[in-house]
């Protein structure tokens, strides 16, 4: 079993942060430069992190897969970041921003983390304001604010439908600046496929050139891993194509625990499925709750008609009905799940019948076209190419899409794993959210963990391992490492089946949505269980991978990231089978309230499920990190 | 939705690597619907292709909602394809018809040396950034936020500019592959904003200087940039970037030099 101490400080809550920076042991600025230490990303977590540690004087190298660290997928975020400034004068604090997460999250999230994440909040936007972000304003000159789902504050920065792009382009010069200064080597078209352990601790990794496939061994002092979110698992999603689990599963494989696989959220407001070929889903951001409505009809037999032709009294606003202190601002999850019910009835709308509309009617006649297109403009056109309709006239069709894993790898405190020298930032560790992300957080996350969390924390660690101990890359560790990336490498060029990657993906996508989704049950979870171990075996046996191992192979590459959603899929059927309550997106059809809400167990699950790899064949162990709440109660969310 | 299919002939750059030599195959795309995306057409030529046991089409492409800047295919001749303000990835094939002969790319430029098929090297772009493509601000030693304000219409100029997706369709669109736009566009956002005031003048002089040395032409006033970019982001932002440029030429002509600055 592994040993899961989260470590989190004694004390009370708003204490614990500022007394654990004041106690983290220090390094010498003259040592600095003798630690190396690997960030494998560069989205807003790895970047931020990079640039912050080479600041200290750490000696860091970077790695991302993309042609250039601007590419990674934080820069699609559209809404905001939040941060208690309470600037709105309208009653938001520091503890009101953790307590809004923390509800958010369904009690499922560790408190302390929570805390600290609110409490650094104000300093990030601080922070990007100097680096030229250029966040929206007041005519005054001063920066402006909005609403995001789950908080009754206005707390939201944003820089048109575009914060996460500008965040990141803020993050990567200072990334550049490092570069330039010589402060950071940075690896482009460089794929992490294994993580090295020696003696137990995170020594390297194994990395493999997306253009020459060259395979090389990197040592370092410490290894963190801000590779991002999984939810790719399902093929159909609001991610890059490119964004994978690889890194994080490949770890989980070499002894990091895997928190929380099956939280994933599905965001409630994205553009609806419309064809087979289809390979992307486009989000059309949460700010649009801020003033659409969203509706279907009253009656099933009304849901082709056109919108505008259904009376007023016909329409159901069914958030507003159901939740009429949050309306149209509920949480993600809750929202999605009020539209997958409403489609159940059968009064979805479109062709499909799983769409709801999100009406622009009323701010229209409220704020004028030019008021709506002021601020959501770009978000209007995105929806104008992907559908050929024109939301300023007609209302648009959105239906939930998966968006965004809130599981990931187990972290303690300071951001590391169980496996000692591994850190785990932003998206691709389990920490701050718990069972649902309050919309406009996972910058925040991203940032605060990059910034003002990392920084201090892996001093702990590095303090304790001496200056210039690296392993040397000659090391039968190392070589073991290369030797099981090449292996499979060979393995999956050797298959020379009949199918393409996508058509595996495809199917695992469905399997894991039937599954996996929106709603749960134990039939469809064991189902699901039986499915995904024959459709990995006819993947082994049946894909297609043309080209060689030696070049930029495309194929090759998406056969890698594929091969590890089968085997994480499984696990987050796993998890989602043993959780035997509801929680946050977690919706197990048998827990529940008799209104459709969610029946959380406290008693039996108020942890965090950790579940360890026990090798290939063997079911995985499952660890529980137990959830102690000392500041906030749990009560069962009510956002009515 | 529900809407007819049709057919269209692909004429593709085929390139097996750096500095080999490429040619144009055809394919056929077969049962294209309307409401696909063009790259989605491409994942379904390609996926025939691995059936069959042939290398896919290789092009470059991630979030699919135009906003990396990965993708960057030149279609018929025009980078990012027949439709102005999108990506190539926001180019649907509802643009096209039965029968459509359709000519496929990469981006073409000497600073961006193809790396295979339609996929390019574009790595000139992030040495232009590292040359000076940042406000200095180390983490944790910035101001409060509001303790500078901006004035709105200063702030939105500065985020005009700073939307680009630094894909290189500028360069790929301009007859001399200059990459005045995407150097303009980051000089502007930075050099409006009052943050950006200190290096205004020594980013402007590095980052040009870096856009020469690295192969990139002149600009010539055609403007064809602005009219490709996804984020039809202004070639007035050129003009912006000259002043500045040669402010700062006269500035650093005459500047004094500092003093030692020696210490205890």
């Amino acid at each position: 079993m592994a040993q899961l101490d989260p470590r989190i400080p004694q004390g009370d809550l708003h204490g614990k942060w500022l007394r654990h920076k004041a106690a983290i042991p220090l390094v010498n600025p003259s040592n600095k430069r003798k630690y190396e230490v690997i960030v494998v990303g560069a989205g807003l977590a790895g970047a931020s992190a990079s640039a912050s540690l080479s600041e200290l004087g750490y000696r860091v190298s970077c790695f991302v897969f993309h042609d250039s660290p601007r590419r990674a997928h934080s820069i699609a975020a559209q809404g905001g970041i939040n941060a208690a400034k309470n600037y709105q004068n309208d009653g938001d604090s520091v503890h009101r921003l953790f307590y809004d997460t923390v509800k958010g999250g369904d009690y499922r999230s560790r408190e302390a983390n929570v805390h600290r994440l609110a409490e650094v909040s104000a300093a990030i936007i601080d922070q990007c304001v100097a680096q030229g972000v250029p966040f929206a304003r007041e005519y005054g000159g001063l920066l402006a604010n909005r609403s995001f789902g789950g908080a009754q504050v206005s707390r939201t920065f944003y820089a048109r439908g575009q914060t996460g792009q500008q965040l990141l382009l803020g993050a990567y010069s200072a990334l550049s600046r490092g570069i330039a200064a010589g402060a950071i080597t940075l690896h482009t078209q460089s794929e992490m496929l294994d993580l090295v352990v020696v003696g137990g601790h995170a020594k390297g990794i194994i990395v493999r050139n997306l253009v020459t496939g060259v395979v090389t061994r990197h040592a370092a002092d410490a290894v963190i891993l801000a590779t991002g979110g999984y939810g790719n698992v399902f093929n159909l999603s609001t991610y890059a194509r490119g964004s994978n689990a690889t890194a994080i599963w490949r770890a989980y494989k070499r002894g990091a625990c895997f928190a929380n696989p099956c939280f994933t959220q599905i965001h409630p407001t994205c553009i609806p499925v419309t064809g087979d070929y289809q390979s992307k889903l486009t989000l059309m951001s949460e700010s649009l709750r801020n003033d659409g409505r969203i509706w279907v009809p009253k009656r099933n037999e009304d849901r082709l008609k056109p919108p505008g032709s259904i009376a007023e009294a016909d329409r159901d606003y069914y958030l507003e009905r159901i939740y009429p202190s949050f309306g149209n601002l509920c949480p993600r999850d809750v929202a999605s799940r009020a539209a997958k019910r409403v489609c159940d009835e059968g009064r979805g709308v479109g062709e499909t019948g799983l769409g709801v509309y999100l009406d622009f009617a009323d701010a229209i006649g409220r704020l004028g076209e030019a008021g709506v297109r002021e601020r959501y403009g770009n978000l209007f056109d995105i929806y104008h190419e992907i559908t050929n309709e024109n939301a300023y006239k007609v209302p648009m069709r959105i239906f939930p899409a998966v968006h965004y894993t809130m599981g990931g790898l187990w972290v303690d405190y300071n951001l590391m794993s169980n496996v000692p020298g591994l850190f785990v930032l932003g998206e691709a560790n389990f920490s701050d959210h718990g069972a649902n992300r309050l919309g406009a957080s996972a910058l925040m996350q991203g940032l605060a963990d990059g910034y003002f969390v990392l920084p201090y924390t892996v001093a702990g660690y590095l303090a304790g391992q001496k200056p210039g101990q690296r392993p040397p890359v000659d090391g039968p560790e190392f070589a073991q490492a290369e030797e099981n990336v090449k292996t499979m490498t060979g393995r999956l060029l050797s298959v020379k089946g009949r199918e393409p990657v996508s058509h595996f993906h495809k199917r695992l996508g469905h399997i894991m949505w039937q599954s996996c989704g929106m709603a749960r049950n134990r039939e469809g979870l064991e189902k699901g269980l039986a499915q995904i171990p024959a459709l990995r075996a006819e993947f082994w046996s049946n894909v297609s991978v043309p080209g060689s191992g030696a070049s930029f192979n495309q194929s090759l590459e998406q056969a890698g990231r594929v091969a590890d959603f089968l085997e994480l899929g499984e696990l987050m059927c796993r998890d989602a089978l043993a959780r035997e309550e509801s929680c946050g997106c977690h919706f197990r059809e048998e827990h529940q309230y008799p209104d459709g809400e969610c029946k959380r167990d406290d008693v039996n699950f108020a942890h965090v499920a950790a579940w360890e790899y026990a090798g290939d064949g063997n079911p995985p162990v499952r660890n529980v990190e137990p959830l102690v709440y000392e500041s906030v109660k749990m009560s069962v969310r009510n956002y009515k | 939705m529900g809407a007819k299919t049709f057919n269209v002939t692909l004429r593709v750059w085929r390139q097996s690597g750096p500095g080999q030599p490429g040619r144009f195959v055809e394919y056929a795309a077969t049962g294209v619907n309307p409401d696909m995306s063009f790259l989605e057409m491409l994942d379904v030529v390609n996926d025939g292709l691995t059936a069959k046991g042939e290398e896919p089409i290789a092009f470059a492409h991630d979030c699919r909602e135009g906003i990396c800047g990965t993708c960057s295919l030149t279609i018929d001749g025009k980078p990012h394809g027949p439709n102005q303000g999108v990506a190539s990835c926001q180019t649907y094939m509802r643009s096209y018809r039965e029968g459509d002969r359709i000519v496929v790319e990469p981006f073409r430029a000497r600073a961006f040396p193809v790396v295979k098929d339609l996929v390019t090297d574009r790595s000139a772009f992030d040495a232009i950034q590292q040359a000076g493509g940042f406000i200095t601000a180390r983490t944790g030693s910035a101001p409060e936020a509001n303790s500078v304000p901006v004035p709105k219409d200063v702030a939105d100029l500065a985020m005009d500019a700073a939307q680009c997706i630094g894909c290189g369709a500028c360069v790929a669109a301009c007859k001399n592959s200059s990459a005045m736009l995407f150097v303009a566009a980051k000089v502007s956002h930075l050099g409006l904003l009052p943050q950006g005031q200190p290096e205004r003048d020594s980013r402007v002089l590095a980052m040009v200087s870096t856009m020469d040395g690295l192969g990139f032409g002149s600009c010539t006033n055609q403007y064809e940039c602005s009219a490709a970019c996804p984020k039809l982001i202004s070639h007035d932002f050129i003009a912006r970037m000259n002043r500045d440029y040669t402010k700062a030429v006269f500035r650093s002509a005459f500047k004094p030099a500092p003093a030692d600055a020696g210490g205890a």
